[in-house]
């Protein structure tokens, strides 16, 4: 019973992205557009300003250290 | 150097990355219950023209969704990056609706959506056409709980400042949800969407007429869009009037800059439509009182008596506060709990925020050192000036107005686009009625010329919602000069570049995908 749930399931998800037309387009600029965005801008561009902390204490505590530097230089 | 400033680039690549993405989010907020009320006829009528006709327009959205998808996400890395300051002082106020959106968007958008695309003649019909209506309604959930966050930072409720890790914690999710800020967002930002897209799906309907092909799935799509595009908007406006009276009570230097409003008076007038005079600038206020004084505040314009306070209190004498008043307080308002207040000067409020700032160092300092008694002498001077904090960072009263001509122009185009659209609306409905629109082929240019217009009202608004609100990120406690990562302007110059080249490819695609399905029409 529950394995004819199982393939049922596959064999919709299967027949409908094996039918698809448009989609296969999409699903190709969907792809491309999440490997720039998560493989190439994210890992090397957008790496967390926090992220070099160790834990939560030590994030506070830049933070504050940045909140209460009021001459912070902007550029 | 040109946007030489960190916060300055920040931000403009932030507007960048925010405009791109709301090229495609009110598309999918409105063509899905467009989509969902053409099933519903079919379900209903059982006739295969609604079927043909539902599944053309799911293709649009189909395209609209495939490339808009996730490129919200790179907002989310900018806050991370270019923004740690603010995203460590908000919280969990972000993460948590944020996280609801995610798994609202991840479970609704992967089940329904492939029963919305892969179900015909698998399903039911009943059961399919749930699903295209849970999609429509998932879609809009979704946007529901980044505009609460939006809401909150524009109107900062349900929250304790925690001075020990200087986060903001909720302390009550029904104030952050249902502040009045956040329903108006809401309703006026998703009705924007359904607006949005009755016009596109008219403009492209236009456009089979103007080539004399698909009568029938023309019309009927223009009869259907034009009614929900009216009700809509006639919804929009009211959320939009809601709004103003939101701005009026919370942010009185947005509602001022919108208005082009410097000097503030019983009865004010609203101006319907005008131009500034270029020779009036508040930096005067202090370099030059006398050449400040002497410049009217408009070139040209046309007002209504009263109307300004009618719209903002309902009556005709209350009133509204104008830049100059902001700056020097002495106005009355109402605070977060209802009580009417004098409005302090600006100069005092930095003041304030000073020592809040400094409570905050003080208290970190005691901690560290394990100074209880120094421990509460600083909180009590945080917390007794803490809604003053964001005014510690301002260095000249002046500072804390916002771009008052990109207010200004925005908000009026955004006013006059959307009273063109209800006249618009209503002459579709009416020439659809009559069986006339495809005879007069200048309605069907001007429907397919609507449909740029109605995006430049979309992002107009956008602009007087987020440049109004300047300098904050959070609303009187963090402007955007502390809330900015110390980062290398020089990565953000070349992330603005790939994320330009990004959206704009991706735009290119969208279009290029979208003629090609209209061009086939959807007898294809």
């Amino acid at each position: 019973m529950n394995s004819n749930i199982i393939k049922r399931i596959w064999l919709f998800y299967y027949d409908g992205f094996k039918g698809m037309t448009l989609g296969k387009t999409l699903w190709i600029i969907i792809v491309i557009k999440l490997f720039i965005m998560f493989f190439i801008l994210k890992l090397f561009f957008f790496r967390g300003e926090l992220s070099s902390y160790q834990n939560d204490d030590e994030k506070s505590r830049h933070v504050i250290e940045n909140l209460t530097t009021t001459s912070k230089p902007k550029t | 150097m040109f946007l030489a400033s960190l916060a300055d680039l920040s931000r403009l690549q932030f507007a960048l990355t925010a405009m791109y993405h709301w090229l495609f989010v009110p598309l999918t907020l409105g063509l899905g219950f467009i989509i969902a009320i053409m099933e519903t006829f079919y379900v209903r009528t059982g006739n295969e023209f609604w079927k043909r006709t539902t599944k053309f327009w799911m293709n649009i959205f189909a395209i609209n969704f495939a490339i808009g998808v996730a490129t919200g996400i790179i907002l989310e890395f900018q806050f991370g990056t270019n923004w740690s300051n603010y995203s460590w002082f908000v919280g969990d106020i972000f993460g948590a609706p944020l996280a609801i959106e995610g798994i609202l968007a991840f479970f609704l958008e992967s089940t329904f959506f492939a029963i919305m695309f892969f179900g015909w003649n698998k399903v039911s019909k009943n059961a399919h056409l749930i699903s295209t209506w849970l999609v429509a309604i998932g879609t809009n959930l979704s946007a529901l709980w980044i505009l609460v966050a939006n809401a909150w930072m524009q109107y900062p409720v349900g929250m304790a400042f925690n001075p020990d890790s200087a986060r903001n914690e909720m302390v009550n999710f029904w104030a952050v949800l249902f502040s009045p800020v956040a329903i108006n967002k809401f309703i006026h930002t998703v009705t924007n969407g359904y607006v949005l897209a009755s016009i596109v799906v008219i403009g492209i309907s236009s456009w089979y007429l103007l080539h004399k092909r698909e009568e029938e799935f023309a019309r009927k799509s223009i009869k259907t869009s034009a009614v929900f595009g009216l009700i809509s908007l006639l919804v929009l406006i009211w959320s939009g009037d809601g709004s103003s009276v939101q701005v009026a009570k919370k942010q009185p230097m947005k509602l001022a800059a919108m208005e082009g409003l410097y000097k503030g008076q019983k009865g004010t007038p609203i101006i319907v439509a005008g131009i500034l005079n270029p020779g009036k600038s508040v930096k005067d206020i202090a370099d030059n009182p006398i050449k400040y004084e002497s410049e009217d505040a408009f070139a040209f314009k046309i007002a209504i008596p009263q109307g300004l306070s009618l719209l903002v209190d309902r009556k005709t004498n209350t009133f509204v506060p104008g830049i100059e008043d902001i700056l020097k307080g002495g106005y009355t308002y109402l605070d977060k709990d209802g009580v009417q207040k004098i409005a302090p000067p600006i100069e005092e409020r930095m003041a304030k925020g000073k020592l809040a700032i400094e409570g905050l160092a003080l208290y970190q300092k005691a901690r560290l050192a394990g100074d209880e008694e120094g421990k509460d002498l600083a909180y009590s001077q945080l917390m007794d000036n803490f809604d003053h904090f964001g005014y510690g960072y301002i260095e000249k009263p002046t500072d804390v107005i916002p771009n008052i001509p990109l207010t200004f122009y925005a908000f009026h185009i955004m006013i006059l686009l959307g009273m063109y659209f209800l006249l618009f609306f209503v002459i579709t409905i009416y020439m659809e009625k009559q069986a006339i629109i495809s005879k007069h082929r200048w309605f069907l240019y001007l429907a397919i010329i609507s449909i740029p217009l109605v995006y430049i009202c979309s992002q107009a608004g956008w602009i007087v919602a987020e440049v109004g609100r300047q300098p904050w990120t959070i609303q009187d406690l963090l402007p955007v000069g502390a809330a900015v990562s110390g980062i290398n302007p020089d990565a953000v110059r070349t992330t603005m570049l790939l994320f330009f080249i990004l959206f704009t490819a991706l735009l290119i695609a969208e279009l290029g995908i979208i003629f090609k399905v209209i061009k086939k029409g959807p007898g294809a």
